[in-house]
């Protein structure tokens, strides 16, 4: 039973972490409708940020709070340099830029960073574990992951249902044209959209690092799982993003940890554990093809698309 | 409105599309030795393909960049740790460049991908690290050769490790792929008690272990035995430390801990075991050369990927010497290359039937040599002489 609950706080942490990059991706595609590849990068570079400062000045959380801004800056850069030109172009053309831009940004990070690899030190305090429960001690730093992913996502709702801002995202979101005839500068409100975006990408980066250590490429492969999040979740819609990335999050780590004994129960060791893998490997993206069938366009579709 | 299915179509087949940067490597005129090295240069584990061709290319410093007095030329080619993009490099190598020996290859899967059409040209294959049971026991081949080690070998030093240290119950976690199936036979084959838990991860792209971490401290074994190459050691140990494991039950390890990852991995891999079939402390002269002058040339400690390739480029060198550059002759080739007469960096080194070495497994340690350097020692011989369990069916 206390296997259980820790496999679903496991499973809450990878989705909240999926979510912070989901979520980002959702602002920027759904709602700028700006096929953006090169999310992955930002959330590479945010933890190679975080790295960097954290060695600087010698604290986490110090180096967590420049990353951040870092991070929006560089996206903010990037919007401005390279991507602002294909707001009106086709999908293939900005999947071809943006996927310029992950060879780019992997070289790049090589140069600065070396290949070898960053880690980032978390205080001690953070190293420990949290008694959670009587007999069940949590990694602080996960909890942490846990915590920071929950207040991000009120946030986030906060600041899209709740303040102007908000409203002009949305309304950005359903139609464009009619928003700049409100008199919106829209150019300087989709840059700010990704500004916010690419922050929340380097947020995931810097609170992903400490448990997966920095990485050149880091984010391709976590990137493919995000689009699962926002393709189940509906394209746009950021509830729809919270709701899959902790159902993709919860099913992945509970297919991981109990297929093998499921199945163990009628097949061999070996063989359960060889299918078990490949099984629960599988499973988020029949997630994905059921949802598609059944409603294709998402859980959650956002209104107006 | 444009479907979910048809956006994620998209993005996903330019994701999964493989950058097509294949370097041109012009041809050559004849009189030449051409070499073939397959590692990975690009990606999270790149820095492996580096110590790999760092040391093959020291060894050809060391050799004058000659083989039997003809001029030596390696062309590296970047398998991205794909097998499909291994197998595409492999192809080139043969048909395009026409090289007289293929070698490298870190991984067992991208290795099992490549092997055959190196094989079906006649040509030799030396692999550097990947020792994949497939070709050591009915699958041997005379035209493949292992400088490295059969991949059950280390592992199964971790088993008889375990004997010697009294663990009864044994949790194992590894990745799932042909050297992570080897490996865990491999301990399996020795280790007298019982396994209570395996999970086999989904390699290479697992990269968080927080499920199978929380499994281990359920199912509360005496130890816990680990194979993850390259970063994922890293990310095992980090986690393993974090949920508060590594003072409760001990780690054993096998390709889990080396010169690379240590600089990652520091005080989490203190206090825990690895097997391994060389060390930078092995007492031979011509290790002590090799780490020396790696050390001086590119202000690294080599892992044993790039001892291993040195080791390989001997024993090519060693093939041509024997039959004065005339590689037409493939049966003589063959046979010098079997008797491996070279200065091996693990000292005793023969090829078994199967063409695999018949060597020494020692059990390491790392420990801190400064506030900020750590290396590795060797304690112990655990398994001498040994030979892999595949080697008794092959029939060559």
């Amino acid at each position: 039973m206390l296997l259980i609950f820790e496999q679903f706080l496991n499973g809450l942490q990878i989705g909240l972490l999926l979510f912070l990059l989901a979520a980002g991706l959702t602002l920027v595609f759904g709602i700028m409708d700006m096929v953006n590849l090169a999310h992955g990068s930002l959330y590479m570079m945010g933890a190679y940020f975080a790295a960097v400062f954290t060695e600087w000045t010698g604290s986490f959380f110090l180096g967590a709070a420049l990353a951040l801004p870092a991070g929006a800056l560089l996206g903010i850069a990037v919007e401005m340099i390279a991507l602002r030109t294909l707001y009106t172009r086709d999908h293939l053309d900005q999947v071809l830029a943006t996927f310029g831009l992950i060879l780019f940004f992997n070289e790049l990070a090589r140069l600065m960073f070396g290949a070898g690899g960053m880690t980032i030190q978390t205080p001690d305090w953070l190293q420990g574990q949290i008694l959670i429960l009587p007999g069940l001690p949590y990694p602080s730093y996960r909890f942490l992951i846990i915590l920071v992913g929950l207040l991000c996502a009120a946030f986030l709702y906060v600041l899209v249902q709740r303040t102007r801002l908000g409203m002009l995202i949305r309304a950005g979101a359903s139609n464009r044209e009619m928003v700049g005839a409100l008199g919106i500068n829209i150019k300087q409100l989709f840059t700010l959209v990704f500004g916010l975006g690419s922050a929340l990408a380097a947020l995931a980066g810097l609170m992903a690092g400490p448990v997966t250590t920095v990485q050149i490429g880091m984010g391709d492969n976590i990137l493919i799982l995000a689009l699962v999040v926002i393709v189940i979740g509906g394209i746009g819609s950021l509830p729809g993003a919270f709701i899959a990335a902790l159902a993709i999050g919860i099913i992945d780590t509970m297919g991981r940890a109990f297929l093998p004994n499921i199945l163990g129960s009628f097949l061999s060791p070996s063989e359960a554990s060889t299918l078990a893998t490949a099984l629960s490997s599988m499973l988020i993206y029949i997630l994905m093809a059921a949802v598609l069938v059944l409603r294709p366009a998402g859980l959650f579709p956002a209104p107006g698309r | 409105m444009r479907s979910a299915f048809k956006t994620f179509a998209l993005l996903s087949t330019a994701l999964m599309a493989v950058p097509f940067m294949a370097g041109d490597a012009a041809a050559q005129a004849a009189k030449k030795i051409k070499i073939g090295f397959v590692t990975t240069l690009s990606g999270p584990n790149a820095a492996y393909g580096r110590d790999m061709q760092n040391a093959f290319n020291l060894a050809l410093d060391h050799l004058g960049k000659k083989m039997g007095g003809v001029p030596v030329e390696v062309i590296y080619e970047d398998d991205e740790q794909k097998p499909e993009v291994g197998k595409q490099k492999t192809e080139k190598l043969l048909q395009r460049d026409k090289v007289d020996f293929v070698a490298g290859y870190i991984w067992s899967n991208v290795l099992l991908a490549s092997y055959k059409p190196v094989l079906d040209a006649d040509t030799f294959l030396i692999s550097t690290n990947a020792g994949p049971s497939q070709l050591a026991g009915e699958g041997c081949s005379p035209y493949f050769f292992a400088a490295s080690w059969q991949n059950d070998q280390n592992h199964m030093a971790v088993g008889e490790l375990l004997n010697q240290k009294g663990i009864k119950k044994l949790y194992m976690v590894a990745p799932n792929y042909a050297a992570g199936v080897d490996g865990t036979n491999g301990v399996k084959s020795l280790f007298k008690g019982q396994v209570i838990g395996q999970d086999m991860t989904k390699w290479p792209d697992q990269l968080d272990f927080s499920g199978e971490i929380s499994k281990i401290r359920a199912a509360k074994p005496e130890a816990v035995y680990v194979f993850f190459p390259g970063r994922a050691g890293v990310q095992f140990f980090q986690q393993y430390s974090q949920a508060g494991l590594k003072k409760d039950i001990p780690v054993y390890s096998a390709f889990t801990i080396d010169a690379v990852t240590l600089k990652l991995q520091k005080d989490l891999v203190l206090d825990t075991y690895l097997t391994s079939t060389w060390g930078t402390d092995l007492p031979y002269a011509a290790n002590t050369k090799f780490v020396t002058d790696y050390k001086k040339k590119y202000n690294e400690t080599p892992a044993f990927y790039g001892a291993q390739s040195y080791d390989a480029a001997n024993l090519i060198a060693s093939a041509v010497a024997a039959t004065k550059g005339n590689l037409k002759d493939k049966k003589a080739v063959g046979a010098a290359l079997k008797a491996a007469k070279f200065d091996s960096v693990r000292g005793p080194f023969k090829f078994g039937n199967n063409n695999f070495p018949i060597q020494n497994v020692y059990q390491q340690e790392a420990y801190k040599v400064s506030d900020t350097e750590y290396d590795l020692r060797t304690v112990s011989t655990v398994l001498t002489a040994h030979t892999d369990p595949h080697a008794a069916k092959c029939k060559m």
